[in-house]
């Protein structure tokens, strides 16, 4: 094969060492995995980060409790919302107060419109890089949808300002949910032509069961979190487990899978699309009234913590104050924090032409494309980026054939 | 195993080095215990509860260096932070990394953003610092001063 001659010519024939970042497709963040390969196998992966670290906890203790929401907001731009809302749960417990009933109800359509694009978007990318290259812009047009339905609700397509401690900025306006409903009606006819062609395709079933297996010991010793570990048989959610919000006056289902593999992965984050819808329709449904904020006055000495469970899984704040208008500590853990170490687990021990769509599977953000590189000790460029995805769809297309398709 | 039926076995098992159970809300329980204590009673929440390890968050106090390990059991919706008090001239503690995979990346945060040492870490080198950031300045340490005169930092309100 092609890429087997070019490492030939670079001179390396044991093991060869290939990074993936600081600047990849796959990740959140910039990143760098160092892959250590014997021909295609993977056999020892180490991880490095820090790369686009902005020292938001320091930021956040500069900036008054009110002004955090904002800073913490652009945390990230996919999961925008789910920053504030752990962190105005963390306030609210300092205080020890609870949100009014109509901002429960707020809080949770906003987070779960936002878990709906936010796993439309894994969708997609994933589809790319197993080279379904329809799937992935038919569900990058859902996408759009869903979008367009959260720049109706807030006003904004992403980062929508929405949460304060104690409340929700903005209410919504009961014009708008008659069409915001029949928008989220409309998706779910191609999102079920999507589920049959993905979940049924012999192709993907060969591609990905079996690959990048994270057993359920290792998710719990990782403590990984999120869709991550509910497909290795941990069915843990914290919208479940500790209900907050709206979460526990609508009906819906956790999803878990057992197999821990990257199809696992895919199976939960798809059927929680269907969750998630049915979770958004339920509260624009039964918007009760009443009150959006509290109208807190200061924050008293004290701490307090706040969880979400964001579409990566749980994040977490932890919020101090001493009576002053600022938190004197701020930490926050993002749900990926937990779930990248994992990779060390599951990559090891599969093939190169695996390796992105395994590390694609913990979802971390898709950005910074094309930066993502082979190189030989010496630090010569054996692949790219691009090559490295192509040879993630050769490989879906050598299947194909094989299985004659 | 109910929350009361929890919270006795730690008070009975760990009564020699609780220093103080904060019984904060029906959610949320500090449990403040003497450093040398850390490792079992977080093996204890961990492998004998089936608590999850969350993270654990480091603090810089006038008086102490603190560290809050946080741990959910899930079964009976319970929070229990872990706190001890370290030295803040030499903070010092055992690492949970070898009970505790997950413990891993955390330490290493807290060590170059605090100055934190976890004794036996398998590899506490920097996490998120920059190559370029100095040897032993520890940015959120509240004596922390800006240390690079060129830089455009945003400095809050």
């Amino acid at each position: 094969m092609g890429h087997n001659r070019r490492a030939r010519q670079g001179g390396v024939m044991g093991k060869t060492v290939i990074s993936i970042g600081p600047f990849h497709p796959l990740q959140e963040e910039p990143e760098l995995f160092t892959l250590t390969v014997e021909g295609e196998k993977v056999v020892g992966i180490d991880l490095h980060l820090g790369y686009n670290h902005r020292g938001i906890e320091k930021l956040s203790e500069s900036k008054t409790f009110d002004q955090s929401t904002f800073v913490i907001e652009r945390i990230c731009g996919i999961c925008s919302t789910s920053h504030p809302f752990a962190y105005t749960r963390a306030v609210e417990d300092v205080i020890g107060v609870e949100e009014p009933e109509r901002a429960r109800y707020i809080r949770t359509i906003i987070a779960e419109g936002e878990r709906i694009h936010s796993h439309l978007l894994w969708v997609g990318l994933a589809g790319h890089f197993l080279g379904y290259n329809t799937v992935y812009m038919w569900v990058w047009k859902l996408r759009e949808e869903i979008l367009d339905v959260m720049e109706m609700l807030s006003g904004n397509r992403n980062n929508y300002a929405m949460f304060k401690p104690g409340g929700v900025r903005r209410d919504i306006d009961p014009d708008v949910i008659p069409v915001a409903l029949r928008k989220i009606d409309g998706i779910l006819p191609t999102l079920d032509m999507l589920r049959k062609a993905i979940l049924d395709d012999p192709v993907l079933h060969a591609r990905l069961k079996g690959v990048g297996v994270l057993t359920r010991e290792e998710a719990i010793a990782w403590c990984a979190v999120g869709p991550t570990s509910r497909a290795s048989g941990v069915a843990r959610d914290v919208r479940k487990d500790s209900p907050y919000a709206a979460y526990d006056r609508v009906p819906w289902k956790m999803i878990t899978a057992q197999e821990g593999d990257v199809f696992a992965k895919a199976v939960v984050r798809i059927m929680e699309l269907y969750e998630s819808v049915a979770i958004v329709k339920e509260c624009l449904k039964s918007l009760p009234g009443g009150p959006i904020d509290l109208d807190l006055k200061g924050v008293p000495p004290g701490e307090g913590i706040g969880v979400h469970e964001a579409p990566r899984g749980e994040v977490f704040h932890y919020v101090r104050s001493d009576g002053t208008n600022r938190p004197v500590r701020h930490k926050v853990r993002a749900p990926s924090f937990m779930n990248i170490p994992t990779c060390t687990s599951t990559v090891v021990g599969e093939s190169i032409s695996d390796a992105s769509i395994i590390l694609a599977s913990v979802d971390p953000c898709y950005c910074c494309t094309e930066r993502l590189a082979v190189r030989t000790p010496e630090g010569r460029r054996l692949y790219t980026g691009p090559d490295l995805v192509r040879l993630s769809q050769e490989q879906t297309r050598r299947l194909r054939k094989e299985m004659g398709l | 195993m109910s929350r009361d039926e929890v919270l006795r076995k730690v008070r009975e098992r760990f009564a020699a080095s609780i220093v103080e159970i904060v019984d904060r809300s029906p959610r949320r329980v500090y449990l403040e215990v003497q450093s040398d204590a850390l490792v079992p009673v977080a093996t204890y929440l961990f492998g004998e509860l089936g608590a999850r390890f969350n993270i654990a968050s480091g603090v810089d106090t006038p008086t102490h260096m603190e560290i809050l390990y946080h741990f959910t059991i899930e079964e009976i919706d319970l929070l229990v932070s872990v706190r001890v008090k370290l030295d803040r001239d030499r903070p010092s503690i055992d690492t949970l990394s070898g009970v505790i995979k997950g413990a891993n990346w955390i330490e290493r945060e807290m060590h170059e953003l605090l100055g934190i040492d976890f004794r036996g870490h398998p590899r506490l080198k920097r996490l998120l610092l920059p190559d370029s950031w100095p040897e032993g300045v520890h940015p959120l340490k509240q004596d922390y001063r800006e240390w690079d005169t060129t830089a455009v930092r945003d400095r809050g309100v």
